[in-house]
């Protein structure tokens, strides 16, 4: 299974087995910048849904990334300590923030699919 | 992600339809919409200011036009700059002071060309003109009054090729000290040019009347070397340049000494006092002040944002960030704040507690990135 979900604070996650890829949408790193800093969860780390995860930093300001779902971090995209602006790039691609595994897989279901993510930028874009 | 914030009821300057044109992302500041970058992005719009030309609306800002009988030395009972000295067609910096020595506002005051002894030029902060301007009248009751220039607008041209630029409208503007002031007939329209500006680097202040100011705007970014630069790279031109910011580096709450601007105050005003405020300054210029304005260099590539708290390396609280960020040319974070006297040479090692983690960072000398201001053709 390799569909993508998004949360309204326009993070995504991506499976892969069991291990979870997260990272920010396209919309995200567009609303943002120049991205010139990114704070990584350390291995092992326990994040809990709709909780701070990571930082992103653009010229002007921080940005909060939230875990679209509860579990552990297992590694953290070591490419950004050098080139953050990989996020501005690829944000779905290489621009990943951090893999884990998850606790409760059920809280996948909350989150939006391609289509209901598509609806909800045309909504908040007015 | 960024709120988006309701438009209703802000002041929209006269580059509003250009700026929208020209695909700005506009924002609230200081009562005014305004653009805080353009598609080229805050980075690369930092980065073009430093090596060819930025064009930046800057008409939210105030400007006025003090007239009075001997109205310099009606003014310097409320700033410590050296007023009744400028020359004709000089500009100086200096700081609106309170009665405990606290910033009200920094502005920039000019003495017109034609040496007319009762009137000078403000520029003030957009956010502080409805303050300044009280202040200045109620001082100024029965000596003099204010007038304001609502019907001008105000552009920057900033960076090492906005003389070369300028010059082609009006050559004259090329040999311009850094400082001064002139009118001229730019595009068609009469406009005065000032030789200043907040970013480091050298370049331009045009005043022009609101009806011309689309037109020389467009006439300005018709040349290759010109782009229009947002608020967003302003800010952080400013900060590798050291300058305060109002609000940040600087409120009621700081004296010109601990801001680290003793050299806007003049020599006779050290010595003979008269402005607001005099009693603590007159202090802090003989003892040192106990807290200062020092740059920051954190060690690494995570930056520290305004109201970072500063500790020793021992952990002891000494002080706060007031301006943070990533410089662009600097390619590194950087920062300025106050700091206990103690702790203010350059090479301190001090923590910076960003997001409960310690961030080590050295007490540096500001400017981040060198001034280059026109000092004269060599």
């Amino acid at each position: 299974m390799s569909d993508t979900r998004y949360t309204k604070e326009h993070e995504w996650i991506r499976m892969d087995g069991d291990i979870a890829t997260i990272g920010i949408t396209e919309y995200a790193q567009s609303q943002l910048g120049d991205i010139v800093f990114v704070e990584i969860p350390d291995n092992g780390k326990s994040v809990s849904k709709g909780r701070e995860a990571a930082v992103v930093e653009s010229v002007k300001a921080a940005s909060e990334v939230y875990a679209p779902v509860s579990g552990t971090v297992t590694e953290g995209n070591a490419v950004l300590a050098d080139a953050p602006d990989t996020v501005n790039s690829d944000p779905d691609g290489d621009g990943w923030f951090f893999k884990m595994t998850l606790s409760d897989p059920s809280e996948l279901d909350e989150l939006m699919d391609q289509a209901a993510y598509d609806s909800y930028l045309k909504e908040i874009d007015g | 992600m960024p709120d988006t914030v309701s438009t209703d009821a802000l002041h929209a300057t006269p580059l509003d339809a250009l700026h929208r044109t020209l695909g700005a992302k506009m924002v609230p500041f200081a009562g005014y919409s305004m653009p805080v970058q353009y598609p080229l992005g805050v980075l690369k719009e930092h980065l073009h200011t430093r090596a060819a030309a930025g064009l930046f609306d800057v008409s939210h800002m105030g400007q006025a036009d003090l007239v009075g009988e001997d109205i310099a030395a009606a003014v310097e009972e409320l700033v410590p700059g050296d007023i009744q000295s400028l020359k004709a067609g000089r500009i100086r910096y200096t700081q609106l002071l309170n009665e405990e020595g606290g910033i009200i506002d920094d502005l920039m005051i000019a003495k017109p060309v034609d040496d007319d002894p009762n009137r000078l030029h403000l520029v003030v902060n957009a956010a502080c003109k409805d303050k300044d301007y009280a202040v200045f009248e109620a001082h100024l009751k029965g000596r003099g009054s204010l007038e304001r220039k609502s019907q001008h607008a105000l552009l920057a041209l900033q960076g090492p090729k906005a003389a070369k630029v300028l010059a082609l409208l009006d050559p004259q503007c090329a040999t311009m000290p850094f400082m001064s002031l002139r009118p001229a007939s730019i595009a068609g329209t009469d406009v005065v040019v000032s030789r200043c500006g907040y970013t480091g680097e050298d370049g331009f202040e045009i005043s022009v009347p609101a009806v011309s100011a689309t037109k020389l705007a467009e006439t300005l970014l018709e040349h290759a070397d010109v782009e229009p630069i947002g608020l967003g790279a302003r800010d952080s031109l400013r900060l590798e340049a050291g300058l305060c910011l109002y609000g940040h580096d600087i409120d009621v709450t700081t004296s010109p000494v601990e801001a680290d601007l003793v050299w806007s105050i003049g020599k006779r005003r050290r010595l003979e006092g008269g402005f607001p405020g005099d009693a603590r300054l007159l202090i802090e210029l003989h003892e040192g002040p106990s807290r200062v304005r020092v740059g920051l260099k954190p060690i690494g590539r995570a930056p520290a944002r305004e109201g970072t708290v500063i500790e020793t390396v021992e952990g002891d609280g000494v002080g706060i960030i007031t301006s943070g960020g990533f410089g662009p040319t600097v390619e590194a974070p950087i920062a300025m704040g106050y700091v206990e006297k103690t702790y203010a040479q350059p090479g301190t090692r001090l923590h910076l507690i960003v997001r409960g983690k310690v961030l080590e960072a050295d007490v540096t000398s500001m400017p981040f990135v060198p001034q280059r201001y026109y000092r004269g053709s060599k």
